[in-house]
């Protein structure tokens, strides 16, 4: 929640609020060694949750059982199961799992009969366009509102803002894609409702673009045809509202209350008191500060943005991740939803670092 | 001095409040912050108000600038004339936009706060030319070359290279510095000073004192000192100004003041100020009481070579604290430990209770030895020692009522029940610290400063232990309610006869208490003796400096003072 | 002036009474309005039957079968389903199932996550560092995720009404322990560095009293807050669930984000009131609590607080909360001392 601001390893991104006069001399090796410090607790974290994922995976017994359970004579299941190497003892086989781990093997779907890093390869293009889309939508709505949200504190400009915030957290994903469709697609026929592209905008990306990079937008560019991406660029209307809203919501409220913490900082106080202007105060020295903390925050962001893409992808029919993993669950498929997850969990886990080192990167106190 | 500051051109005052009334209104109504304050500031003078907290001073300094809260309502004029004389505007009255031009360019405000007062994401050059531009057209290299000359002018050095440092990057005593250099720079009639000194370390005190003291006498700027420490007063203020309660009580020339106070409250606020040399007689008085073969009597507390260090996190260096100290305390003694922030006087009271491990040389603390003791072994001797925190408004837990803050060390070592069998002897208790029984039915909030530290000794003292920890006892509280809880400490002391180690940073507090004084400095003890000795003929050259340093509330000595203090620095 | 003594905590045991009593304006607002939909909901939950036209799991009556897609009309206020359900039954008895959720989600996470939060805070040392990382690790990972590896296991996809409740709350709780635990362990090392516990401490009362006396009721003024937003976000989870496939059978309870995703079809066609009220409900739920969340924040940080009057000037002893911040305290020398 915005509400915990508080970061993954306890010590970083000093934040703006009364810094206690012991941290008031950050000396020392600073930024280089907290960048490895940080850096070698991307491990333990991915360590932790693939353990609990497939500890907890296993408790429900093995996975061929689960796909197949209803469809096959026992005597065949066992086969299966032992070819497999299910019916090993549990540790020998989560043994054997971080190793395949560690080699960047995160199994095989069992209904596709793909690699897991493949199905990655294959939609992770599209997963990554639906985010970064959302971002847009998320930081252009967001932080531009939270300040303005900021200005007008505890009037009623503010308190539209702040119910529109909380409209944006408490609206399902799915539920605000659904209002979308309806009104926007079903409803006025402007947008599309479902996918990336049109089919013929999809054969013609596939027959004109070599090398096709799986990001639609990219690739519609490079045919040239104006048609396409306009398709490319209607179809993901839809989506990167629904998702991003969700996140602008979050960013609206948490740079009002960052920006009206700092507000009451002596620091603009005494900028007040050389005559600085009201505007300046908040444009400056109130907003500044206030973005440290809120980049951290926005690391964590990512999780609940993934979590919204799986929603998203399924509701648009997207064909990234998300929806291929809503795919495999429905066929039962949990060695590809085990894959999935402890990839994803990577992604987390990377990118959550990537974001504190831009948070130390702009907070002065750590930088020196 | 420069032609880039205006000599004061007229002979008007620079601040002219007239008839100012502030109310606030609180959830518990209306407040009358300050009533009817008339005051005048000549240019080039220094006025120092001077009160208690709740006495109205610091509204009074803010409303100067405009500076308070939506919710105050303010009532009759302030009216500030520019430097040159070229402008004037009341405050009150005026726009919210002309506000902007008067702050900075008519007077300038210095905080408390220095850490808080400048902003850590940007370099205190930019903040400095922040307000040039705020008030004027320069270009980037002039403005530039302001900032490092007024830098240079406030004493940091390198000011070339230092003005694209951030605030981190300086001491306590340089952000105070930088803090003052951003008001000079906007060539202001008046800076207001609200206790600019306060947080700070006696020693840097006496060097921003002396910046002070330099802006009026090189630049002309009058200067509107809000303080609650009457030596500060002595050191730098022409004028006084004395408010009680919001009004403004008593209204003289410095040394006027100091010698004839004519308004009761006044006199009563100088007569609480402790000052050094009180506690000799008394001192002596006691030594001379002590039973023969005293000296040789087994110390309640013993340090031998006691070091404590910290370990440092993420390869920092591990931090010395307490670094080879050896004392003693005997039965009955009050030995009073002196320091400033980071000189381990606090570790040491800490590492006595048992708060703080000790991770060299030995700790022997009623028979206990402190190094590498295990809290099994040491909670019985618990029972024996008291401790009185700093802090009086966290040393309670908020959820429970003074009774039964005051009944948990009964509770805890099986002299009663529970807080209700025990209230009997807390009333006892409460009566000795002299508060009403009644207050025992309280939460914590509810009491005062000085009450909760009253309580706070009532609880220490419940189980009569044989030895008293008190950490800066009084120095959160107002000098008056200070005076009464120290008079108070210093009965309960005489009568049940405990020893005790106080933990202060302020010399005179410790001359009036102490049978002996030791000194530390960063981890070490530098010197140790009665008050006399310490107090009188220093021998190591930072009890000198310390010494030297401490604004004493009489500006004739203080001027003596601050002569001995340039030869020494 | 004198330092206003702050009326505040008379009124214990009901923390949000209090605060009503404390709120002014835009919050107060804000607070009632919370109050409201959250009040309405649970009234909805506890006489869902006597509201309820229809049984949930009801696909015909005296006349007949309902049929499926059934726009609304006399009948069905709110139509009926692609499954011939009565919408407006189904949203009513949603209810429900939400408030189970809601209640073991909450009850199963307050209790571990408090104790092991607790423990961990005041003792420190090797295990509160490995528990650190863990719950660093799980609270910063996709919630829905974990909950589908969760549901999985607990129910291996599809259940009862109260198989599915449990799988749903129990997956909420894993995901918000580590929430619990951060908040209450980062209080508890706060409050550990309170005079008052050291105080205690030199006293030489012992750790659990210590604990239990003056650590865990001053750590836990939190948690109508996070309470508050935790239950929303159980709301948001067992929807997602749900919408994902893994929700409770039709049969077996009325759930929200399943009836969305059987929606999920009618949508493209223009149905529009098989999806619009489960959704509708969904919101009211959620923006209720989180309203209610919200202003208790509000009123937690002084910051944020809109007071109904002024920061009392340089007395500056605002208490808003037993325990809250006290600033520096009154402008005298606090903070001159080394922090250590």
């Amino acid at each position: 929640m915005s509400t915990t601001a508080t970061e993954l390893t306890g010590e970083p991104a000093v934040v703006p609020e009364a810094a206690p006069p012991s941290r008031r001399r950050r000396s020392g090796g600073g930024l280089g060694s907290y960048i490895a410090v940080r850096f070698l607790l991307i491990f333990p974290t991915i360590f932790v949750l693939v353990t609990t994922v497939f500890f907890l995976m296993r408790t429900t017994g093995d996975p061929i059982t689960a796909a197949l359970g209803g469809r096959l004579g026992p005597e065949e299941l066992a086969e299966r199961v032992a070819a497999a190497g299910y019916d090993r003892p549990l540790l020998t086989q989560y043994w054997e799992y971080l190793g395949q781990l560690v080699r960047l093997d995160f199994g095989t779907t069992l209904s596709t009969n793909q690699p897991v890093t493949e199905v990655l390869v294959d939609y992770g293009a599209a997963t990554l366009e639906l985010a970064f889309y959302a971002l847009i939508v998320a930081f252009a709505v967001g932080i531009p509102l939270g300040r303005f949200a900021a200005y007008a504190r505890d009037r009623w400009p503010d308190a539209v803002l702040r119910v529109f915030a909380i409209l944006c957290y408490a609206t399902p994903v799915f539920f605000a894609g659904m209002l979308l469709k309806l009104v926007f697609s079903s409803g006025l026929g402007w947008l599309p409702s479902n996918g990336r592209a049109s089919t013929r905008s999809e054969i013609i990306m596939q027959t004109t673009v070599d090398n096709p990079t799986g990001i639609y937008l990219i690739d519609a560019f490079k045919t040239g045809n104006g048609e396409v991406v306009r398709d490319v660029l209607e179809h993901a209307v839809l989506p990167a509202i629904a998702l991003g809203l969700l996140t602008a919501g979050v960013f609206l409220r948490l740079v009002r209350t960052n920006v009206i913490g700092t507000l009451g900082m002596g620091y603009v106080e005494a900028a007040r008191s050389r005559g600085v202007s009201e505007r300046r105060l908040l444009r400056k020295h109130a907003y500044r500060p206030a973005l440290i903390p809120i980049v951290t925050v926005i690391g964590l962001q990512v999780a609940l943005l993934l979590g919204g893409a799986v929603l998203t992808e399924t509701t648009f029919e997207w064909r990234g991740l998300g929806f291929q993993l809503s795919e495999y669950l429905q066929a039962r498929d949990f060695v590809a939803v085990q894959g999935l997850v402890v990839l994803l969990a990577v992604v987390v886990a990377v990118t959550n670092f990537v974001v504190d080192v831009l948070a130390a990167l702009i907070d002065p106190r750590v930088r020196y | 001095m420069s032609e880039q500051f205006t000599k004061p051109a007229t002979t008007d005052p620079v601040v002219r409040i007239e008839d100012l009334s502030v109310t606030f209104a609180t959830d518990a109504g209306r407040v009358v912050a300050v009533q009817d304050v008339s005051l005048q500031v000549a240019a080039g003078e220094v006025l120092a108000i001077v009160g208690e907290s709740g006495s109205g001073k610091t509204v009074t300094a803010r409303s100067i600038l405009g500076l308070l809260p939506e919710t105050a309502t303010t009532r009759g004029a302030i009216l500030l004339t520019r430097k040159d004389g070229s402008s004037s505007a009341d405050v009150v009255t005026v726009k919210r936009s002309e506000l902007g031009e008067v702050r900075g360019r008519d007077a300038a405000m210095v905080f408390q706060e220095p850490s808080t007062a400048l902003n850590p994401v940007f370099p205190v050059g930019w903040q400095i030319i922040e307000g040039l531009r705020a008030h004027g057209r320069y270009t980037r290299a002039e403005a530039r070359a302001k900032a490092v000359d007024v830098l240079r002018r406030v004493g940091i050095p390198e000011p070339e290279k230092r003005i694209d440092s951030y605030p981190h990057q300086f001491s306590g005593g340089q952000k105070q510095r930088i803090v003052i250099a951003q008001a000079l720079v906007l060539d202001p009639g008046v800076i207001i000073a609200d206790e600019p000194t306060t947080a700070l370390d006696v020693t840097v005190q006496a060097e921003i004192l002396d910046l002070l003291r330099r802006c009026r006498d090189e630049f002309g700027t009058a200067i509107v000192l809000i303080t609650h420490n009457m030596g500060v007063v002595a050191d730098l203020a022409d004028r006084v100004a004395v408010m009680y309660q919001g009004q403004l009580v008593e209204q003289a020339d410095v040394r006027t003041l100091f010698a004839n106070p004519r308004d009761e409250y006044t006199k009563q606020l100088l007569g609480s100020v402790p000052r050094l040399g009180q506690g000799v007689a008394r001192t002596r008085e006691r030594a001379a009481a002590r039973p023969a073969g005293w000296t040789t009597a087994t110390p309640v507390v013993e340090a031998r070579d006691l070091r404590i260090v910290y370990p440092g996190r993420l390869r920092k260096p591990d931090f010395t604290a307490v670094d080879g100290v050896s004392f003693a305390i005997r039965p009955g003694e009050v030995l009073g430990l002196v320091g400033e922030s980071g000189s381990g006087k606090t570790t040491i009271g800490r590492a006595i209770a048992g708060l703080t491990k000790v991770t060299g040389g030995s700790l022997s603390v009623l028979g206990t030895e402190m190094n590498g003791v295990k809290e099994r072994r040491f909670r019985p001797v618990r029972e024996r020692i008291g401790f009185v925190f700093q802090d009086p408004a966290s040393s309670f837990n908020p959820l429970l009522t003074i009774a039964q803050a005051v009944a948990e060390p009964l509770v805890v070592h099986g002299r009663a029940k529970d807080a209700h069998a025990a209230r009997g002897r807390v009333d006892e208790l409460l009566e000795a610290v002299q508060l009403p029984r009644s207050f025992g039915d309280r939460f914590p909030h509810e009491l005062s400063g000085g009450q909760r530290q009253r309580a706070s000794l009532a609880r220490a003292l419940a189980l009569g232990p044989e030895l008293l920890i008190a950490d800066e006892p009084t120095s959160a509280l107002d000098v008056s309610v200070q005076a009464r809880v120290l008079e108070l400490f210093d009965e309960l002391q005489r009568e049940l006869g405990f020893a005790c180690l106080f933990i202060s940073h302020d010399l005179a507090v410790v001359d009036l208490l102490a049978d002996r004084i030791a000194v530390l400095y960063r981890g070490q003890l530098v010197e140790e003796g009665t008050g006399e000795q310490v107090l009188g003929a220093p021998q190591h050259p930072y009890t000198q400096r310390l010494l030297a340093s401490l604004p004493v509330p009489d500006p004739d000595e203080q001027a003596a003072r601050r002569a001995s203090w340039h030869q020494l620095a | 002036m004198a330092t206003p003594a702050t009326p505040v905590r008379r009124t214990r045991g009901l923390p949000v009474v209090r605060q009503l009593k404390q709120a002014v304006g835009l919050q107060r607002g804000m607070l009632i309005a919370g109050l409201v939909l959250t009040g309405i909901f649970l009234l909805t939950a506890a006489v869902a039957p006597l509201l309820a036209p229809y049984g949930y799991d009801q696909l015909r009556d005296a006349d007949g079968p309902f049929g499926a897609q059934q726009s609304p009309s006399g009948e069905h206020w709110l139509g009926t389903t692609v499954g011939g359900y009565d919408v407006l039954s189904r949203v009513i008895y949603g209810t429900r199932t939400a408030l189970a959720v809601i209640v073991v989600a909450i009850v199963l996470s307050l209790f571990i996550g408090v104790l092991i939060g607790l423990l961990s805070g005041y003792f420190g040392g090797w295990l509160d560092r490995v528990l650190v990382v863990v719950c660093d690790a799980v609270y910063a990972f996709p919630t829905l995720l974990l909950a589908i590896v969760m549901a999985i296991v607990i129910s291996g996809g599809q259940s009862s009404l109260w198989g599915g409740i449990f799988a749903a709350a129990i997956s909420i709780t894993v995901i918000y322990i580590p929430q619990y635990f951060r908040v209450i362990r980062a209080e508890t090392v706060r409050i550990k560095a309170e005079a008052y516990v050291e105080s205690a401490k030199v006293i030489g009362a012992s750790h659990w009293r210590i604990m239990t006396r003056h650590v865990l009721r001053n750590a836990t003024r939190t948690l109508p807050l996070i309470f508050t937003l935790n239950a929303s976000e159980a709301i948001l989870t067992l929807a997602g669930l749900g919408f994902l496939g893994f929700g409770i059978e039709p049969t077996s309870g009325a759930e929200w984000g399943f009836d969305l995703n059987r929606a999920l079809s009618d949508v493209t066609s223009g149905i529009w009131w098989t999806s619009i009220f489960p959704g509708a409900a969904i919101v009211w739920v959620v923006l209720g609590l989180t309203l209610v969340g919200e202003s208790l924040n509000d009123l937690a940080d002084p910051r944020l607080r809109s007071r109904r009057a002024a920061e009392a000037g340089e007395t500056g002893e605002v208490t808003v909360v037993p325990g809250g911040p006290l600033g520096a305290g009154p402008g005298g020398l606090a903070g001159i001392e080394e922090t250590r």
